[in-house]
């Protein structure tokens, strides 16, 4: 196949991946939407195949490396629970960061299969170029791999920091410029191999002072790294279906990024140099922590939900990891059946990734125009008769309304307090990851449930 | 004078930043994750590197360091691939309207 010829196909396979994006403006255009993108990858890969124009015996290597990927691939995406779903992203994106990685070492070692040069003599660009791939694939790889751990429950969620991290991770930067510099006036291998392993020890030192609560940001960033990876792949190899895609990747996790940081009122840059959750500890929560709470148990939050015409629930990670999705739903069935009008209402950053509630909430058959985001619903609270909080905590917390004292001041939340009264289901009191105590908890017309999240709502289910 | 072909990529490169920020902007809020399962699944079309670097004039079946680095990756890419598009299409299936009966 001619050269003309395949990049025209390349062409065809990066508008089938915007396509691919656009049909996500909807659900009901997301399904065709997917199916773009597969169309496109199969076109990009057959191109491949046919542009090579080598069938030798490597042909048949290619083939089973790409079929015990695709069968890895296929048992890990039916197999994986909806929960899990931020792990699997992370890990995704570690996987692509290396791919990145290996294409980058192999055309440095064979630059003559990309007609890029020769070994020692490769194209001043095209090392450019690859530097840039190689560094960007390695910190998205290594960066993934510790979001990965940390959401995992392997690594702790807490924040690692250490006296001049800041200083030493601006030293690596800068480092990167200087061996990508050398690199390119001496040609010499070595300096591309410590490119690589700085590379490494960067994405490594960039996630650890980021707090567990603060990965629906790393996720999203990493996303856009492994955009810009592939894109920095695609000049070296002169491919538009990469660079296309590498620029609609990085602009993607770069506007998620950016959603995310809004959901918390904090600038990126305070989230990437970390360290949130650890050193501001409120000292106003510990005279508070004695103040009277009202408890409650399943019959009095059944008794309640009974007697109101609008259920607003707010979900948030905790109901994530108690797995209540199910029972939830099981229990906003019952409400409907005793005409109960129940929506729900999603903060941009609850659970550990962008629109992680939403999933889980379709997962157990909700039907997603029952589903609102925090812009839509917010004036609701004011007419509604019951919010039921499950394992939402800060995104409700008044105080970031009305407390300039507190570190989430500012922050938009969730009116769950104008609410004829509030049902907070919680394991205990203690604080959420911001490490500070909610008003919500002590407020007049609020009634504490503490118990696990699935456990509860199955008992309020019983008690309806 | 000619303009370097480097050119019409970075072209590409920009415009195609452009149409991203544009058309991610559209996307609805409550399908933020299917977007990063399937971003994951098109940044793997890497893949296409893969092939050529296992390729590589490789017809006396012995292999080069850089084509086993190439199977290697051909093999990192698929399980993003399939993995990525698959997952995706699990969790789009999940997003049903209001029935009306209910």
């Amino acid at each position: 196949m001619s050269a003309n010829l395949s990049a025209i196909f390349y062409l065809i396979s990066g508008v089938l991946f915007i396509l691919a994006l656009r049909g996500l403006s909807s659900p009901e255009t997301s399904r065709q939407g997917n199916f773009f993108g597969i169309l496109g990858m199969t076109i990009a890969i057959t191109v491949t195949f046919l542009s090579t124009g080598s069938f030798s015996s490597g042909l048949t290597y290619v083939l089973i490396f790409l079929l015990i990927g695709g069968l890895i691939g296929a048992f890990i995406a039916y197999k994986i629970p909806m929960t899990a779903m931020p792990e699997l992203v992370a890990g995704f994106h570690s996987l692509v960061g290396l791919s990145a990685v290996l294409v980058a070492v192999a055309a440095f070692l064979n630059p003559e299969a990309f007609n890029l040069g020769s070994p020692g003599k490769i194209k001043l660009a095209s090392l450019i170029e690859m530097s840039i791939g190689a560094a960007v694939g390695a910190i998205t790889f290594s960066g993934s791999i510790i979001a990965f751990l940390k959401l995992q429950g392997i690594m702790s969620g807490s924040p690692i920091t250490f006296k001049g991290q800041h200083v030493f991770n601006a030293l690596l930067l800068t480092s990167i410029i200087v061996l990508t510099y050398l690199l390119c006036s001496t040609q010499l291998s070595n300096y591309f191999w410590i490119l690589l392993a700085v590379s490494f020890l960067i994405g490594f030192l960039l996630i650890i002072p980021i707090g567990g609560a603060d990965m629906p940001v790393v996720i999203s960033m990493l996303n856009s790294y492994s955009g810009w990876a592939a894109a920095g792949i695609g000049f070296t190899l002169e491919n538009s279906a990469l660079i296309i895609t590498g620029a609609l990747v990085g602009s993607s996790g770069a506007i998620l990024s950016y959603i995310m940081c809004k959901g918390m009122n904090r600038s990126f840059f305070n989230v990437i140099l970390g360290g949130f959750g650890a050193a501001e500890q409120s000292t106003s929560s510990q005279d508070k922590e004695h103040r009277p709470v009202k408890s409650g148990n399943a019959e009095d939050a059944a008794f309640l939900m009974k007697n109101a015409s609008s259920v607003i629930i707010v979900p948030g990670y905790g109901m994530a990891v108690a797995q209540a999705q199910h029972a939830l739903r099981e229990m906003v069935d019952t409400l409907k059946k005793n005409d109960i009008k129940v929506t729900y209402a999603i903060h941009p950053v609850a659970g550990r990734m962008p629109g992680h509630m939403n999933v889980l909430l379709a997962e157990a058959n909700v039907p997603y125009d029952e589903v609102f985001e925090l812009e839509e619903i917010n004036n609701d609270f004011a007419n509604a008769d019951v919010a039921f909080v499950i394992g939402a905590n800060d995104v409700t917390n008044p105080a970031a309304k009305n407390d300039p004292q507190s570190p989430i001041y500012g922050m938009p939340v969730l009116d769950v307090e104008k609410c004829k009264s509030v049902l907070f289901v919680k394991r205990s009191l203690s604080p959420g990851y911001a490490g500070i105590d909610n008003d919500l908890f002590y407020k007049e017309n609020t009634l504490m449930l503490f118990a696990d999240a699935k456990k509860m709502t199955e008992d309020i289910t019983k008690n309806l | 004078m000619e303009i370097d072909p480097f050119i019409f990529r970075l072209s590409i490169f920009i415009l195609s930043i452009f149409i991203g920020y544009y058309v991610v902007w559209s996307v609805t809020p409550s399908l933020h994750t299917p977007l990063m399962s399937v971003t994951n699944a098109i940044s793997s079309v890497i893949i296409v590197g893969a092939i050529i670097a296992g390729l590589a004039g490789n017809s006396e079946g012995t292999f080069t360091t850089s084509n086993i680095l190439g199977l290697l990756a051909i093999s990192l890419a698929a399980v993003n691939i399939f993995g990525g598009f698959l997952v995706t299409q699990r969790m789009l299936q999940m997003y049903k309207k209001k029935k009306k009966d209910n």
